[in-house]
């Protein structure tokens, strides 16, 4: 994949002695001392990192890290002090206003906290307005925006004002006057931080879900960590203007970079707190008594597994088989699971906590099975739902537990 | 008071400074004060005219018709708006009323014009911030009739040195309230609008002002009445309509003219205010 946003050393610093200030954060000095020495803010202290095209990066930090101004200097609503910004290898920083205007109307678009829509235009007038600066004619502007408004399943609410609709239907008119141009990037500053858990879960899933079909290049700030695991294929978390670690969730969960991260992290791991039978999921079973690899091959096919678990008529676990095993089964024309049959997998309890998972779940390749004192199947846990409830809000836990 | 510290310091002659300095406008820029004079005593009368050629009760009907429109269909308005201008009628002060109403009219709409743009101005740039500021606060603070003498200096008598100090009178809300109005938009709306690169002019004019609009129609509004009351006091130096009913009732000390004509000031102040306020809401 290609570097699409490439950030060197970008530094901002809010003030009047900025010189100076400058000057000290080459010095390498914190943001509370320079701020004691000059009376400057340093938003943003030596900035590096760079954006693949085509992935989600999320920048997290807490209020007054400096995430905000760091991605408002990425389009330049912030003019930053020092360093550079290349986007396909242009240096936004040094750009000229109208190659700026430029880079704004074709390459880059911005979703905002509040939604940023403006109260007196309509959902539709909204959405075609990055066109409309551009100068696009009319039919062909409305024509794009209510395409971008269909996929969103706003059109219906093209001729309302924004301040008639909800506030997840709001950010959909964001999200979709953000796409309405067409850019290769979408710079997202707390997008769903305004909107309640629910919606803002709900929106998580359609932005991957349209990612998935569109790869655009997007750099989604939030304060939450749930967010940036769920999200992010990449994060970046920042403190006090600094980036302080970068990597994907796993990594950052971890091997934290320092203390800050860990303590970070800490307050949502909830790996110490969730059982397996949280997690868990009904699993596709074969039963060895009345099916055969054929069967197996058949549902292995259509369901798209690699692997599938074998019970008898008690629903007790006999261990499992794979694809490769069962092809040649079917090849060699064999009727029963007998001679390919494989008892390595591991079983917990359903008490497990996740927080034990990791190891078991790490050192194999298959699902790990949920088993009674019977060894009587109830679930199975798969690598990507202990990641995924990590990220997990309390709220919708207990929306799934009713 | 006498062998004071502050003796010292003789008297400092503003007052010659100013008059020179007024003196030296009117004798340089004379062919320019006369021209105004002319072009504008041209427009004004003209308006005035054709004003008084609209029959007196289809007036009435349209103006009613307006403030029942603007007060959102409501009857309070526009039923105040007949009764009062009926009253005006009827006591023989409709040929004033269209010359206060011309006055008005032109004072206020010169006021926009260099008002809104003196706004933006304002609300782009700090050093024009800083350096207007004051100045509007001395148009404001200033005594009303003070105005009038270099007015008459410039213009003589008449209605357009009457247009004249009204519109220093009347300017300023229109240019604070464009100021406020523009600088009160939310920072996001601004770097939404940045974000999709607009140009300056179309961040102005597709989200600055019609997000300020409410406000700019608040000062309007202000300046409006601001205009109505300078046109009154402007009849001091030969403004016609229905200030120089009150003057003339004030220097024959006529209680009861006076009142009459005061009167009719006050319904179409208040049909003004209500009018434009009522417009402002939607």
């Amino acid at each position: 994949m290609a570097t699409k946003v490439e950030v060197q050393n970008l530094v901002k610093i809010f003030g009047k002695k900025e010189k100076q200030a400058l000057d000290l954060v080459n010095k390498g000095l914190s943001k509370e001392e320079i701020l004691k020495k000059t009376g400057a803010t340093v938003g943003v202290n030596k900035a590096n990192f760079k954006v693949e095209e085509g992935e989600i990066f999320v920048i997290m930090g807490l209020s007054g890290s400096g995430k905000s101004t760091l991605v408002r200097m990425l389009n330049r609503l912030i003019e930053p002090t020092k360093g550079s910004i290349l986007i396909d290898g242009e240096n936004i920083s040094d750009m000229n206003n109208e190659d700026l205007r430029r880079v704004r109307r074709e390459k880059i678009s911005m979703v905002f906290q509040n939604f940023g829509l403006f109260p007196h235009r309509t959902i539709l007038e909204n959405t075609e307005y990055g066109l409309e600066v551009q100068g696009v004619d009319k039919e062909t502007r409305q024509k794009k925006a209510e395409a971008a408004l269909d996929n969103a399943g706003l059109l219906p609410y093209k001729d309302q004002k924004p301040n008639q609709l909800s506030g997840g239907m709001q950010q959909r008119v964001g999200l979709a006057r953000a796409l309405a141009n067409d850019p290769e990037i979408l710079l997202m500053d707390e997008a769903f931080s305004a909107l309640d858990p629910l919606i803002r879960r709900d929106m998580q899933d359609e932005l991957m879900q349209m990612q998935d079909s569109m790869q655009k290049t997007i750099i989604f700030i939030t304060h939450d960590l749930n967010e940036s695991l769920r999200l992010g294929d990449r994060i970046a978390i920042m403190k006090d203007g600094e980036v302080v670690q970068v990597g994907t969730g796993e990594e950052i969960l971890t091997n934290p970079a320092n203390e800050y991260v860990e303590r970070f992290v800490e307050d949502v791991d909830r790996s110490k707190v969730l059982t397996a039978e949280n997690i868990m999921i009904r699993p596709q079973t074969l039963r060895a008594n009345k099916q055969g690899p054929r069967v197996a091959a058949q549902q292995m096919k259509t369901e798209g597994l690699s692997s599938m678990l074998v019970i008898d008529n008690k629903q007790q676990l006999q261990g499992y088989v794979t694809d490769e095993d069962v092809l040649a089964a079917v090849k060699s024309n064999i009727r029963n699971f007998d001679s390919i049959l494989r008892t390595d997998i591991p079983k917990v309890s359903k008490d497990t906590l996740i927080y034990d998972l990791y190891d078991i779940i790490h050192n194999t390749d298959t699902p790990v099975a949920v088993v009674d004192e019977n060894n009587k199947l109830e679930g199975i846990v798969i690598r990507s739902l202990v990641i995924g409830a990590l990220a997990k809000e309390r709220e919708e836990e207990s929306e799934n537990g009713e | 008071m006498e062998n004071s510290i502050l003796d010292i310091i003789p008297e400092i002659p503003v007052a010659e400074w100013m008059a020179n300095f007024i003196d030296w406008l009117t004798d340089n820029l004379s062919w320019l004060f006369d021209a105004l004079r002319d072009g504008g005593d041209a427009v004004m009368d003209t308006m005035t005219e054709l004003l008084l050629v609209v029959p007196p009760i289809v007036f009435i009907v349209i103006l009613t018709a307006i403030a029942f429109f603007a007060s959102g269909k409501k009857w309070g308005l526009p039923t105040f708006t007949i009764l009062g201008l009926i009253y005006i009628f009827n006591q023989g002060l409709w040929e004033p009323l269209m010359y206060t109403l011309t006055l008005v009219i032109v004072a206020s709409l010169l006021s926009i014009v260099i008002g809104v743009p003196v706004g933006i101005l304002m609300a782009k740039s700090e050093v024009a911030n800083f350096i207007i500021t004051p100045i509007l606060d001395f148009m404001q603070t200033m005594p009303a009739f003070v105005y009038l003498i270099p007015a008459v200096a410039f213009f003589g008598i008449g209605m357009v040195p009457g247009v004249f100090s009204a519109v220093i009178f009347a300017l300023p809300p229109t240019v604070r309230f464009t100021n406020l109005g523009i600088r009160q938009v939310s920072d996001e709306m601004v770097e939404a609008a940045q974000s999709f690169g607009s140009t300056a002019s179309q961040q102005l004019f597709k989200v600055e002002l019609p997000l300020a609009k409410a406000t700019i129609m608040a000062g309007i509004n202000q300046t409006v009445l601001l205009a109505l009351s300078m046109v009154v006091i402007a009849s001091m130096i030969g403004a016609p309509g229905l200030g120089e009913r009150v003057i003339n009732a004030l220097q024959r000390a006529q209680v009861g003219p006076g009142f009459v004509a005061g009167f009719a000031l006050v319904v179409l102040a208040i049909i003004l205010d209500r009018t434009l306020q009522g417009f402002n809401k939607e």
